[in-house]
């Protein structure tokens, strides 16, 4: 029998019941539609400013015009930011991903000496603030002449990101039996072997939502790439369009359409992933 | 006597291999946050400013005298901080709770409501912010189309009018911070026992008292947590902040984080900066403390 035959789905999420009722559950769909609203109608204004054509002030989003669209992403430069932001987002990602893998695996699996002083150490990380942290991270970074340059970034990102990372993975890598490691070793796999075999197969949904909250988490950071960035072509998409807030305050349209370059990667990202996070965080995060 | 020394030496490098797999993430926060934090330290015993580094030297509590005794934009940030923190995370609280209790029963297209209800949350500050310059702009904003409608009378502002910046402030950044209450909340939800709230039922417990009995002192960990987490970044937030009303009018909505942050891109003062960075510092971490102190954290586990 193989190993990988041998691994059933143990991280499926629970079936709840059905529930028979014919009435309709006004109190769930009152409460949650006023909720949708505050949620959906300042989306939907920025997409309706985003594709209307100048001058026009109709509320309904046709006909569509790519106009506001081509003024930021040719005109304002959009499209260099987004590249940026991309290319920081992804190296973060992977940076991260790298890092609190074996980290994570190391928490989850194994009982060692520090092991609580570092859960600490995570937990108190988050009363460390961003921009407390500005004036020697710039001292660093101007160190080692990393100032006005994307690397700062993903290494600011990263590290920013690693606590919650680390402590996510560990709890998704915990909630996979270990039996299932240890039936692996004893039909003569190495520890790493059962890892890349039993495991890793296990942790994709959580290795896709920690990949994606690095992603979100740097895409959307404005103060680093602020303050360490001075260079126009190698703004990231907030600094871009934190600038058209300040400048070009009077032309909506251009700042609606920034708005949806700005939101459209991390909202499709955060709609397909939302549900590992609830899973996740399930799964021992809260719990540390 | 072989399988026992196979056994012995596999068990040594076991020992060593957990440090091997932390080692990367031990190293980069040392680098990246240990190493800044002890350096913040020093700098706030320094003077330090890039403008004119003939100042530069030893500066003892210079610093800190000047912050408490000779900066009433100091106390006037902190005071906005502490409203800000206070009215934010308590209503971020009420509705976040309110949301996850909604959206962890189950009902017809609970999928979708969960992924849009949450969206926000992956927004940034300053796209949070753009979007609600849209809708608070009196001639293109959400009002004056209600003011076509009769509901409203026309050209209200209310980024521009001092009375209600605060306000719009509020509404702006709950819409971002209420999901991640939700998505917390929610998480620990679905831990509860089921068959508590049966033999509630059973026992004739109404909703509200099984709310009160079961729900409550299950979620208390995590609602601690999750307050107190959300405090810190709101004490911290820069970004909505900064974008929203850069700090103004006449420094009313600077808070902590935006002084420092001012401080050290505009004045370059890195000594004076990383003094008033201790401060906040300090702050958090004593009512943090307290609050897990008085909250009993953990207490039940």
């Amino acid at each position: 029998m193989s190993t990988t035959e041998a691994a059933p789905p143990v991280v499926a999420p629970p079936k709840a019941p059905p529930v028979r009722k014919k009435r309709p559950r006004w109190e769930i769909y009152v409460p949650l539609g006023l909720y949708l609203l505050f949620t959906l109608v300042p989306f939907y204004w920025m997409v309706v400013f985003a594709v209307r054509p100048r001058g026009s002030s109709s509320l309904l989003p046709w006909p569509v015009s790519l106009e506001n669209f081509e003024t930021v992403w040719n005109g304002m430069g959009f499209g260099v930011f987004f590249q940026n932001s991309f290319l920081v987002g992804v190296a973060s990602l992977v940076a991260t991903t790298a890092i609190a893998l074996p980290g994570g695996y190391a928490l989850a699996r194994f009982r060692f000496r520090g092991r609580r002083v570092f859960l600490i150490a995570l937990l108190c990380s988050q009363f460390i603030p961003g921009a407390m942290m500005l004036i020697p991270l710039f001292e660093i970074f101007r160190t080692l002449g990393l100032v006005n340059s994307l690397s700062s970034l993903v290494i600011a990102e990263t590290v920013f990101q690693l606590p919650l990372s680390l402590v996510l993975i560990s709890g998704f890598i915990a909630s996979i039996p270990v039996e299932l490691e240890e039936a692996a070793q004893a039909d003569g796999c190495t520890r790493l072997r059962g890892f890349l075999l039993v495991v890793l197969p296990l942790l994709r949904p959580g290795l896709v939502a920690v990949g994606s909250f690095a992603f979100i988490h740097s895409w959307n950071n404005f103060l680093f790439a602020l303050m360490f960035i001075s260079d126009q072509d190698k703004f990231t998409v907030p600094v871009g369009l934190a600038f058209t807030l300040g400048e070009f305050s009077v032309d909506f349209g251009a700042l609606a359409a920034g708005g949806v370059v700005a939101a459209l990667p991390v909202v499709l990202v955060f709609a397909v992933v939302q549900r590992y996070l609830v899973q996740g965080l399930s799964a021992g995060a809260v719990k540390g | 006597m072989v399988a026992l020394g196979e056994r012995k030496r596999r068990r040594r490098r076991d020992s060593r291999t957990p440090y091997l797999l932390i080692a990367p993430a031990v190293l980069a926060m040392l680098a990246f946050l240990v190493y800044p934090v002890a350096s913040v330290v020093y700098y706030s015993l320094q003077h330090r400013q890039l403008s004119k580094p003939w100042l530069d030297g030893f500066a003892g509590l210079d610093n800190f005298a000047r912050m408490l005794t000779d900066d009433p934009l100091f106390w006037q940030s902190l005071g906005f901080t502490a409203k800000w923190v206070f009215v934010e995370v308590g209503l971020q609280f009420v509705l976040g709770l309110a949301l996850a209790l909604i959206v962890n029963e189950t009902f017809v297209g609970r999928a979708v409501a969960r992924a849009l209800v949450f969206s926000p949350w992956a927004v940034s500050g300053v796209l949070t912010t753009g979007i609600w310059v849209l809708l608070y702009n009196p001639t293109t904003g959400l009002s004056r189309y209600l003011a076509d409608l009769g509901l409203m009378e026309y050209g209200a502002a209310p980024l521009a009018d001092p009375a209600t910046v605060f306000s719009a402030a509020v509404l702006a950044e709950l819409w971002r911070g209420v999901p991640f209450f939700a998505i917390l909340l929610l998480a620990d939800l679905q831990g509860v026992p089921k068959d508590l709230y049966e033999a509630a039922s059973v026992d004739g417990a109404g909703r509200l008292r099984r709310f009160a009995h079961i729900t409550l002192p299950h979620l208390r960990d995590t609602i601690i947590l999750a307050t107190l987490l959300r405090a810190v970044w709101e004490f911290n937030n820069v970004d909505l902040l900064y974008t929203l009303t850069g700090g103004g009018p006449a420094h009313q909505t600077t808070t902590l984080p935006l002084y420092v942050a001012a401080t050290a891109a505009q004045s370059h003062d890195f000594g004076y900066g990383s003094a008033l960075t201790m401060a906040g510092f300090v702050i958090l971490t004593f009512f943090s403390i307290l609050y897990l102190r008085l909250g009993r954290y953990g207490a039940q586990r």
